[in-house]
């Protein structure tokens, strides 16, 4: 019979077919493996590759927002202005990005896929817990190149159809899983972030609530880590937001994110704000001759 | 020394046909049919768990009759074949036709080579961006493929439903009459096909990336009215 998993080796596209015993299942990672498309293991060399910085995740009354700045940065430059962080993993679920560019986009789209070909191959979803198990195996594989510079952290979150609510995983780099009860947050901003979203979380937060100190969490960040990325209102650049419901992944349209970010920015600048940003401080009187 | 008796391949040919003729025909059929904004796939399968009709690709969907293991084991390689194709190269050069291709091959070389050919017979549908781009690839068990439109119809007396479905048929019909036609077609002069004797799905044309959707029970019962 053709299809031997020998002869498919070779070639990436050919037809998969294999005979019941040697059968790769609903697994997409193994088939990838079968048909050689995997990338090399990372030599023993550190590599300075793109970064993508900071990114949030909390819990609302309805489910969870995510949200990620759009900054990129290789070293003390910034390599890209407008890079996608937050994407939808499937109808119900979304996975943030943080660490090298290359291999967490790479992840992200290597988990659609596989969160895509279980439902398929099985007929069924996977639970929400299976695919934070499933993230989790791929960030444990991507250990070795991890310790090359090629960190990937992500966060993932979803809407649990069979308990009816919003739940969302933290992850380290050895594929350490861990619910989080209220938010996270992961990448170089993530102390900043985390400690916005930590101040102002309440339970049961509204959507808009929600949204807005999503939005703040970033903003303080941008404004502490010089690899976060602010609101871009210049070039118009937003930070990426999703809201995750009972209704599904719904990305959070790009006006009403520059929206928001103008009713903080102008509350930041209110003189009496109470959350003002502190004073530039001056000059004045010291080098005074 | 036994010598083998001599089969002459034409004889051995006809009789591998026969045997995946005669076992298909014995289980029951299933129709295809384009509707005005996509593609209708209708089965006879009164087991809502074991299904005939399935999703392979964001346009595409499988179906087969026959052989339940044996076009379930098409189906998962189907869907393997399309998921590495569009990772390797990109979602749109994801295509029915080539997926046509490489079940005819197997399906070909699974009919000559092994002990015994594959009792089955699958269908490639891709719904297109418009209504002429939509495909049906009907896959026989020696590995023929027919490209057929506007309807195919799969499985035991496949012309005798072609025929009463030709009658009803009317290009660009709505969903519900195209089902309820589909619907009376399978089940003929004598029967009438209730929503638990049906397996049906669609893809659908404007429905986003992924055009496939199962009707439920209680969904097909009301097209039916």
């Amino acid at each position: 019979m053709c299809g031997r998993s020998e002869q498919v080796a070779s070639e990436p596209v050919a037809f998969p077919f294999y005979p019941p015993g040697d059968d790769p299942g609903p697994d997409f990672a193994e088939l990838l493996r079968r048909t050689g498309s995997l990338p090399p293991e990372p030599g023993d060399r550190v590599v300075d590759v793109t970064h993508g910085t900071t990114v949030v995740a909390l819990r609302y009354a309805d489910g969870v927002v995510m949200a990620g700045d759009r900054r990129a940065t290789s070293g003390n430059l910034i390599s890209h202005r407008s890079m996608e962080k937050v994407f939808p993993a499937d109808r119900h679920s979304g996975v943030a990005i943080a660490g090298a560019a290359g291999p967490a986009v790479e992840m992200v789209q290597l988990f659609q896929l596989q969160l895509e070909h279980y439902e398929k191959v099985e007929g069924v979803e996977l639970s929400l817990e299976g695919k934070a198990n499933q993230l989790s195996l791929m960030v444990r594989n991507n250990l070795p190149a991890a310790l090359q510079g090629l960190m990937v952290v992500p966060l993932f979150a979803g809407y649990d159809l069979r308990r009816s609510v919003g739940r969302l995983f933290q992850y380290d780099i050895t594929g350490g899983r861990y619910e989080e009860s209220d938010f996270a947050a992961t990448g170089s901003g993530r102390l900043h972030a985390g400690t916005v979203v930590k101040l102002g979380y309440r339970d049961g937060l509204e959507r808009a609530a929600a949204l807005d100190l999503a939005i703040s969490a970033l903003f303080q960040a941008a404004d502490e880590d010089s690899a976060t990325g602010g609101p871009d209102m210049v070039r118009g650049i937003y930070p990426t937001m999703a809201v995750i419901t009972a209704e599904g992944f719904e990305r959070i349209d790009e006006a009403e994110v520059a929206e928001r970010f103008r009713h903080l920015v102008d509350r930041l600048s209110t003189p009496e704000s109470t959350t003002s940003m502190g004073a530039a401080p001056t000059m004045e009187g010291r080098f005074r001759p | 020394m036994t010598m083998p008796f001599y089969v002459s391949p034409e004889q051995l040919m006809k009789d591998r046909a026969d045997f995946a003729r005669k076992n298909i025909a014995r289980g029951r059929p299933l129709v295809a049919a384009a509707y005005a904004d996509g593609i209708l796939l209708c089965a006879e399968n009164p087991s809502s768990r074991l299904r005939k009709i399935s999703e392979i690709y964001d346009r595409i969907a499988f179906a087969g009759v026959g052989k339940y293991n044996e076009f379930d084991q098409l189906r998962i390689a189907g869907i393997r074949a399309a998921d590495l194709r569009g990772y390797a190269y990109s979602r749109e050069d994801v295509d029915a036709r080539s997926l046509a291709n490489n079940y005819a091959q197997i399906l070909g070389q699974i009919f000559t080579h092994e002990p015994k050919p594959m009792e089955v017979e699958i269908l490639v549908a891709e719904v297109g961006s418009l209504p002429e781009e939509d495909r049906l690839f009907h896959i026989l068990y020696d590995g023929t493929v027919i490209d057929e439109e506007p309807f195919s119809v799969l499985g035991g007396e496949a012309e005798a439903i072609a025929e009463r479905l030709q009658e009803s048929y009317v290009q660009g019909d709505d969903e519900a009459s195209v089902l309820r036609h589909a619907a009376s077609a399978l089940g003929g002069p004598d029967r009438s096909l209730e929503a638990d004797d049906l397996e049906v799905a669609v893809l659908a044309r404007s429905d986003g990336r992924r055009a496939f959707r199962r009707l439920h029970k209680r969904a097909v019962a009301s097209l039916l009215g």
